[in-house]
């Protein structure tokens, strides 16, 4: 019976960003983007933990928490813009708010 | 023998839920696949003994984050189809061969790392036990100044999403919406 190591979690983290990277690269929906980084956010939380029980310290645990928080913040804002860009153009659609002017 | 029934399970959710992000057309359907896999992590967090950090995703990602964005989904509305079509050329191909290279790259990185993949070379035996106690301490002691930048990034992120949400299109003329 193999035993679960780090090494595994961080394979798990590493296809974990690369769907997100995907999918911030082929998706048009800025909302569905903003849930794409979401999930390399939280891949990166993976490994932080991950490289925290490898090395037998708490402080992954700890940077986890920051980019929590980083990532609450993130969110209001971005979905903050979102919806002021959607009262504007009535598009949440990158193709069409490809031009900066309003 | 737990551990690895619990990593098979909550990976396979974790994944699935990520490829429902990616390729669900309806944004809803990508929200309900986000809050899978950020459950699926948060019983990975349990396994790796991370207790605090597991709570703290449960309750803020899958709970306020998520909320956040059923409530602006529903906003701008979910009839609207996405146009699918590509308007940069090649992008599709530049993505698989982007993606195959990141993979590639984060292949090698794990591989070539200290990451053990059997218990015997080098992994610490001793898990880290991420307390609410334990992570609490390390917060207000070692890293007490990062948590005081993290209020004020929470107080400027606060005013700012107010400040975008009350914008008005002519200053000069405010009008009575």
């Amino acid at each position: 019976m193999p035993v679960v190591t780090s090494g595994w979690y961080m394979t798990l983290a590493a296809i974990l960003f690369v769907l997100g990277m995907t999918g911030v690269l082929i998706r048009r929906n800025a909302l569905v983007m903003f849930m794409c980084v979401e999930l390399m956010l939280n891949a990166v939380n993976l490994t932080f933990v991950a490289a925290g029980r490898a090395a037998g310290v708490l402080d992954g645990q700890v940077a986890v928490f920051f980019v929590l928080v980083v990532a609450a913040a993130e969110v209001v804002v971005g979905l903050a813009i979102i919806v002021a860009i959607f009262r504007r153009r009535e598009t949440a659609s990158v193709d069409e708010l490809a031009a900066l002017r309003g | 023998m737990v551990e690895l029934v619990i990593f098979i399970l909550m990976g396979a959710g974790t994944l699935a839920g990520a490829v429902t992000v990616v390729l669900a057309r309806n944004p809803v359907r990508s929200a309900l696949g986000l809050l899978g896999a950020l459950v699926s992590l948060a019983v990975i967090y349990v396994v790796n003994l991370a207790h605090l950090v597991a709570a703290v995703q449960v309750v803020v990602y899958a709970g306020a984050v998520l909320t956040l964005f059923l409530f602006v989904i529903m906003f701008i509305g979910v009839d609207r189809s996405e146009d699918t079509s590509e308007t940069i050329p090649f992008q599709r191909k530049l993505v698989a061969g982007l993606a195959t290279a990141v993979a590639l790259g984060a292949a090698t990185l794990v591989s070539r790392g200290r990451f053990s993949w059997t218990p015997a070379s080098g992994e610490v035996a001793e898990i880290p036990n991420g307390t609410v106690q334990a992570l609490g301490g390390e917060l207000f002691t070692t890293w007490v100044l990062g948590v005081e930048v993290t209020a004020l990034l929470l107080t400027i992120a606060a005013v700012g999403a107010i400040a975008l949400a009350f914008h008005r299109r002519s200053p000069e003329t405010p009008t009575e919406d």
